[in-house]
């Protein structure tokens, strides 16, 4: 036991050394020649840092494309999902109100036609994508709000459609502050 | 959607075609043969000598257990101190605060025990220094103590009989610069190249571009995620655990690292028929495994990819899925998938909220973990899927009029007892401490009301997958339970250590009492274990006990949910 003990303590620290020490030291090599030197990959806009390209972040203004609802209102530094429950009536009874809201501010779409990633929370709080079918929703309402055409808008979608990776593998989607990024300079020429 | 359906298929197939030449890659390394990778073998005798170690010294079964138990207490004590002092300790640049000690003494025990209830959130919650010294650190050796166990029951089951059981710290240490390490490399390299951050800086402020201010919590992810998945530990670096942007940032990212949690344990499987020689045999155990995990993936995928009824209603349109708590670049599919493959292989990782998936979901994953043994986490999984091939071989022994053998060796009361013993502990510990928490709520539903984040049925369902996933050493959780309180910490920490190490200790005694016993060369009135029927009967054997005995617990929570819901 006695001979146990001091072993097992010792090899802890060899262990240390290797799994604590070595390990972190080549993945953290490797990650300065990675996108974002392992810091994480930034997106900058008129010389300011304004957000993480995997990160999403809120856009409730009615002239962006907005992202998902968040239960940790997209902060950054507390994710998490709602962890509520799919038959919770004070859940149902808001999804339901989301649902009213979205009709409300795209009068153009047909009940039936919401798409589901507007109304629901994402698991991290943080998701930075929506569906092509969850942009396509907002081009009408953008388009009014901007004085844009709705083709130009809907162009600057298309240009930002994500396919599946190896065109078959996984969900289409799009980058929410790409979209927005882009939107503003479109706004921008228009002027 | 069909591109969802193929992202699975992709993941799934995967995963077998490169276990199996991991599985005769891990034979070869315990049996000691030569491999390409000897290379490592002076890194080896470097720890073994700063261990004082002799590495070839064959120790009994007793003997497998003391060194396992002394080398774990260390590390527990080590976690402990580190987690209670943190906040005064060096790598801490988000000034978070050192734990509480019954938080401490959870997480320590947690990690500790290749589970993952974690009852902080990784951002505001740990220091840099005990994300990577604490948490990866104890998913690498947990992990490779799960190995060196089943390996000790593999060399009890090899013919003729045997007192020594090959050297506990030689497995375990060859776990790590064989296996872990070096595949963990890889898997963090593809990770980085994806954009996980890999820093030691802080969060980093900033203003977004409609004009909020937020703050971007980081650090060093990349490499802890890797082990996290491999290691089936599934302790995640953020709050969201996967389903978070920077620790599982593409679709890619999210296949490699569901793939390097089914990848060991279903090797191992293999690894059994190589070790053996006895390829039929580890055919069988595959074939009842993914068996059990489809049962469980088919309808999972299936009311995911539906989404909520109750929404649709609404107006909402529906052909994402149930998104609640999912990531729109993983999608239902993977989301489902991933659930799945996170419960029946103790890793409880997740990349989508289990609490916001539909009743029959839920139901899916808890009795995943329930029968803990279609592939289950790395080494331990087939420790406890032995525990039901005894019972399954003493039952058929019975049914037949012959004496009960498992390869040459007899089956006796003494191991059934045992066999029965860490059989009927999971669903002890697992019903017992949901009446429990159940009672102490309804006595008192207004002193415990922050428990459960959602009503009636579902929150039952929220303790019971609790405690399920406790015992079954997962980790997942329905995070909506308010757990971080004495009452969470404490009695899912003794389920966490009594189901981690009974399962453990069992399994390795039945395996030192067959080794020592005389082996009959088999004949054609043997039961013989490699063969289709005797599948069929470790199947019934695992769903009789392991789901049978929850039924009614279930009937309360999802399925009543589910009924209330269509």
């Amino acid at each position: 036991m006695k001979n146990n003990l001091a072993s097992a303590f010792r090899l802890t620290l060899a262990l240390l050394v290797l799994c604590c020490g070595v390990y972190p030291a080549l993945v953290w090599g490797a990650a300065q020649l990675a996108p974002g030197q392992g810091q994480g990959v930034q997106v900058s806009h008129k010389g300011r840092v304004v957000g993480f390209d995997n990160v999403g972040q809120k856009f409730d203004r009615p002239e962006y494309f907005n992202s998902r609802p968040s239960a940790v209102d997209y902060r950054a530094d507390g994710s998490g999902g709602s962890n509520k429950g799919p038959s919770n009536p004070a859940y149902l009874a808001e999804v339901h109100t989301r649902v009213g809201a979205f009709l409300q501010q795209n009068p153009t779409l047909n009940p039936g036609q919401v798409p589901v990633e507007m109304v629901t929370a994402s698991g991290s709080g943080l998701d930075p994508h929506l569906s092509p079918a969850g942009a396509y929703a907002q081009v009408e309402r953008i388009a009014r709000l901007r004085g844009l055409p709705a083709a130009r808008v809907k162009a600057v979608v298309d240009a930002h459609v994500q396919e599946p990776i190896f065109v078959m593998l996984g969900p289409s989607k799009v980058n929410v502050l790409q979209l927005n990024l882009a939107l503003d300079s479109l706004s921008l020429a228009g002027k | 959607m069909f591109s969802e359906l193929l992202g699975i298929a992709v993941i799934f197939g995967a995963t077998v075609l490169l276990a199996i030449p991991l599985g005769r890659y891990l034979a070869t390394v315990y049996r000691g043969d030569q491999s390409w990778s000897d290379f490592l073998a002076p890194l080896e005798r470097l720890l073994f000598r700063a261990g004082g170690i002799d590495a070839s010294r064959g120790m009994r079964w007793q003997q497998h257990l003391v060194a396992l138990l002394t080398i774990n207490l260390v590390w527990f004590l080590f976690a402990i101190l580190v987690l209670c002092t943190q906040g005064s300790l060096p790598l801490n640049p988000d000034a978070n605060p050192s734990m509480a000690p019954d938080l401490a003494f959870n997480t320590a025990i947690s990690f500790l025990v290749n589970c993952n209830l974690q009852h902080y959130s990784g951002e505001s919650g740990l220091s840099y220094l005990s994300q990577v010294v604490v948490i990866m650190f104890l998913q690498f050796v947990s992990a490779a103590t799960g190995m060196a166990a089943c390996v000790v029951v593999f060399n009890a089951l090899k013919e003729g009989s045997a007192e020594k059981l090959g050297n506990f710290y030689d497995y375990f240490v060859k776990s790590l610069t064989r296996v872990l390490l070096p595949i963990s490399l890889l898997v963090a390299l593809v990770l980085v190249s994806q954009g996980t951050p890999m820093t030691f800086a802080g969060k980093q402020p900033l203003i977004t571009l409609q004009g909020d201010t937020t703050a971007v919590s980081r650090g060093p992810v990349a490499a802890m995620v890797a082990i996290k998945e491999l290691g089936t530990n599934g302790g995640g670096f953020f709050g969201a655990n996967s389903a978070h942007p920077l620790e599982n940032p593409t679709y890619l990212t999210n296949m490699v690292e569901n793939f390097a949690l089914v990848l060991i344990p279903i090797a191992m499987v293999f690894a059994l028929g190589f070790y053996l020689r006895r390829r039929k045999l580890s055919y069988m155990v595959f074939g009842v495994m993914t068996a059990g995990f489809f049962l469980l993936l088919v309808p999972t995928v299936y009311y995911e990819m539906q989404g909520n009824p109750a929404i649709a209603r609404m107006g909402a349109d529906m052909s994402l899925g149930a998104m609640e708590g999912k990531e729109i670049r993983l999608g239902a599919a993977a989301s489902a998938y991933w659930g799945i493959t996170n419960t029946i292989i103790s890793c409880g990782s997740v990349n989508s909220m289990h609490d916001s998936h539909m009743p029959i979901s839920g139901m899916s994953e808890m009795l995943g973990m329930m029968t803990n043994a279609f592939y289950g986490g790395v080494g331990v999984g087939l420790l406890n899927f032995f525990v039901f091939v005894i019972i399954a071989v003493f039952i058929s022994g019975l049914m037949v009029g012959r004496t009960p053998e498992l390869l040459g060796k007899k089956i006796e009361a003494r191991e059934m007892k045992i066999a029965l013993l860490v059989a009927l502990l999971h669903p002890l510990l697992i019903l017992a401490g949901t009446a429990l928490a159940a009672h102490l709520y309804v006595s008192n539903p207004t002193e415990y009301a922050g428990w459960l984040a959602n009503p009636g049925y579902h929150g039952f369902s929220e303790m019971l997958y609790e405690f399920t996933s406790s015992a079954a050493n997962n980790g997942s959780g329905f995070e909506g339970l308010g757990d971080n309180t004495p009452f969470w910490n404490i009695s899912t920490g003794v389920v966490l250590l009594l189901s981690r190490y009974l399962p453990i200790i069992g399994p390795v005694a039945i395996a030192g009492l067959l080794a020592r016993k005389k082996y009959t060369p088999e004949s054609a009135g043997t039961l013989r274990v490699d063969t289709a029927t005797f599948g069929l009967m470790v199947f019934f054997v695992i769903w009789i006990i392991a789901a049978l005995a929850f039924f009614p617990a279930l009937a309360l929570g999802p399925l009543a949910e589910h009924f209330s819901l269509y």
